[in-house]
């Protein structure tokens, strides 16, 4: 991945900087970030003000003008009801940009405290937790996801936890290899010799030095939660009618594909390519600036 | 290990969650009665350890239970699915391991020159997109605007070898897609380590063709990861027949599983979860296999 990355630090550069601030600017000055992020803020803009500027309500039928091809009225067409397409793809960026990024919290969240629980401790726990997380990791998430909600039933909850509860264990992997190299420094024997609590050196101590790696991890999770959340919508068991939400819409309508409406789906897909790749780039960037 | 924990949360999710599967399936409105004799019937109200047993006990036998929905048992269904599958996923497979290959060599004799990008950048976009997502785009393209491919995998009856596999290439394409960029991302990688080893100096230095050192010692070298990756991709590769099958109708285990969840058919979805994962493991012992064959410094057994 990083043959795509085109930043280097400035050697010229002389004055003292945080870490923070040298990640801010790295990322800066990384292409690949600025057009990733780029992408992504465009679909961010979309799903908090695409009301106001949508053309028409996402949501409103016009039976009389329904599939009707591309034109200077409707710029995408319009669906089976006549909802103009144009419109739906901009408010359909709201439901995946809500539910994808608070599926990848969760997992960063139990990833992280799962991570550092089993690399700070190693032995048996990490053992038998470990063990039972490569279980895990190995079933596709589309079949977590198809068990969780025939149990469970179907809403935006459901998939946040099961694609959060998926994702936990490649981000409990990352953070483990971590704190398995800080806990031999010589911090941690200090706070250690201290007598702090395991819970204070694993947080508070051990913590703030595996962000980067965690950060890097997140962002790419990110891309994989849209990959889940669009997939799960197309196959039913996602975000729910009558959403405009992309994934849902091409279910709803590649069963007339055949017939030529092509702008039924065509504009939907192409939304969430360029979402997903967007977000891929930004994360290529991120990896690229803190591993300078 | 996996398999074991996989048919629990089977287990637990396909019988215990869904709480009574007699009302489940018999409605709000059916006489409890007739609810509890279903679920006698259906062997519903023995205790959980007994009937997590009496499953697993069965199926190991090769009794997948009976279909609710079908009244009929569940085994042929698996099978005759199973077996579509494992033809898709088998054309995806031809497809992609040898030109996801070539792609990652091609790049990394090429490094960092415009067709490396172009082959790592094109890479890492298509892998990262949906299945259906590229799915759609190509039945647009292939099949809608240039009428080259059916836009469904369900071909006539009776249809000889090479009609299945002129239907069954446009699915495969979304899995060749999404598989291409892990391989030759992969591919890339091993072959730039091998190129900058040691080995590779002394064989070039010691007159070897340029031929000859890439195919003897730069090759062999390289693929061992790849390998791997290919095998741990079965597993992706069977969350993307889910999708695959629903968007183009065919009949296979990931359609099976999809119309099972929806319809609540139980055994049918626990069954076909199950045969999943013991492809999985299957096909991740026999990566091992291979593994251990190609790499000179491993051996199995005592012929040291």
């Amino acid at each position: 991945m990083s043959t795509i990355q085109t930043t280097s630090s400035t050697p010229d550069d002389t004055r003292p900087r945080g870490p923070l601030a040298e990640v801010f600017f790295s990322l800066l000055r990384s292409r690949t970030f600025l057009v990733g992020f780029s992408i992504v803020l465009f679909w961010v803009a979309c799903a908090l003000f695409g009301e106001h500027f949508a053309p028409y309500d996402p949501l409103a039928d016009d039976i009389i003008n329904a599939l009707a091809p591309p034109s200077s009225e409707h710029w995408f067409g319009t669906d089976q009801i006549g909802r103009d397409v144009f419109s739906r793809v901009i408010v359909g960026s709201r439901d995946i940009l809500t539910v994808a990024p608070l599926a990848t919290l969760l997992a960063t969240v139990a990833g992280t405290a799962l991570g550092l629980v089993t690399g700070y401790f190693r032995g048996l726990v990490d053992d038998v937790v470990s063990r039972i997380l490569e279980a895990f990791m190995a079933i596709p998430v589309v079949i977590v996801a198809l068990l969780a909600i025939v149990a469970l039933g179907t809403s935006k909850t459901t998939v946040i936890v099961v694609i959060g509860l998926s994702f936990a264990p490649i981000i409990a992997r990352t953070v483990r290899s971590a704190v398995l190299a800080e806990r031999e420094l010589d911090y941690v024997a200090a706070a250690q010799l201290r007598h702090e609590s395991a819970l204070h050196t694993m947080f508070v101590e051990i913590l703030p030095n595996v962000i980067p790696p965690i950060l890097v991890e997140t962002t790419v999770r990110l891309g994989y939660a849209i990959f889940a959340v669009a997939t799960l919508s197309f196959m039913g068991f996602g975000i729910q009618p009558p959403s405009p939400d992309w994934g849902l819409s091409i279910s709803n309508n590649y069963g007339m594909i055949g017939g030529g409406f092509w702008w039924t789906v065509l504009f939907d897909a192409l939304a969430i390519a360029s979402l997903v790749i967007g977000v891929n780039l930004a994360a290529d960037g991120v990896h690229g600036a803190l591993n300078d | 290990m996996t398999l074991f924990l996989l048919s629990i949360m089977v287990f637990l999710g396909g019988q215990v969650l869904p709480g009574n599967v007699g009302r489940a399936i018999l409605g709000p409105f059916a006489d409890q009665r007739a609810v509890d004799a279903l679920n006698h019937t259906l062997g519903v109200d023995r205790p959980l350890l007994a009937q997590y047993w009496g499953w697993i006990s069965n199926f190991v036998q090769g009794d997948m239970g009976t279909s609710y929905i079908f009244r009929s048992p569940v085994a042929p269904f698996v099978i005759d699915a199973l077996g579509n599958s494992m033809k898709l996923a088998a054309v995806a497979f031809v497809l992609v391991v040898p030109i996801g290959i070539l792609g990652g060599v091609v790049a990394a004799l090429n490094l960092n020159r415009p067709l490396d990008r172009i082959i790592s950048l094109g890479g890492l976009s298509v892998t990262v997109l949906p299945e259906f997502v590229t799915g759609i785009i190509l039945i647009l393209i292939f099949g809608v605007w240039l009428r080259w491919l059916p836009i469904s995998a369900a071909w006539p009856r009776d249809a000889g070898f090479f009609t299945q596999l002129y239907y069954l290439i446009l699915p495969s394409l979304p899995l060749f897609l999404v598989l291409f960029g892990y391989i030759a991302r992969m591919a890339r990688s091993g072959m730039i380590e091998a190129l900058d080893s040691d080995y590779t100096r002394t064989a070039v230095l010691k007159g070897l063709p340029w031929r000859t050192v890439i195919w003897r010692h730069v090759l062999r070298n390289a693929l061992l990861p790849t390998i791997t990756v290919i095998a741990t991709q079965t597993g992706y590769l069977i969350g993307g027949l889910v999708v695959i099958e629903t968007l183009f109708r065919y009949q296979g285990i990931g359609s099976l599983i999809f119309t099972a969840a929806r319809g609540k058919d139980f055994p049918m979805l626990e069954s076909g979860i199950l045969t999943i994962g013991i492809v999985y493991a299957v096909a991740t012992l026999v990566a091992d296999f291979l593994y251990s064959v190609l790499n000179p410094r491993i051996r199995l057994g005592s012929d040291q």
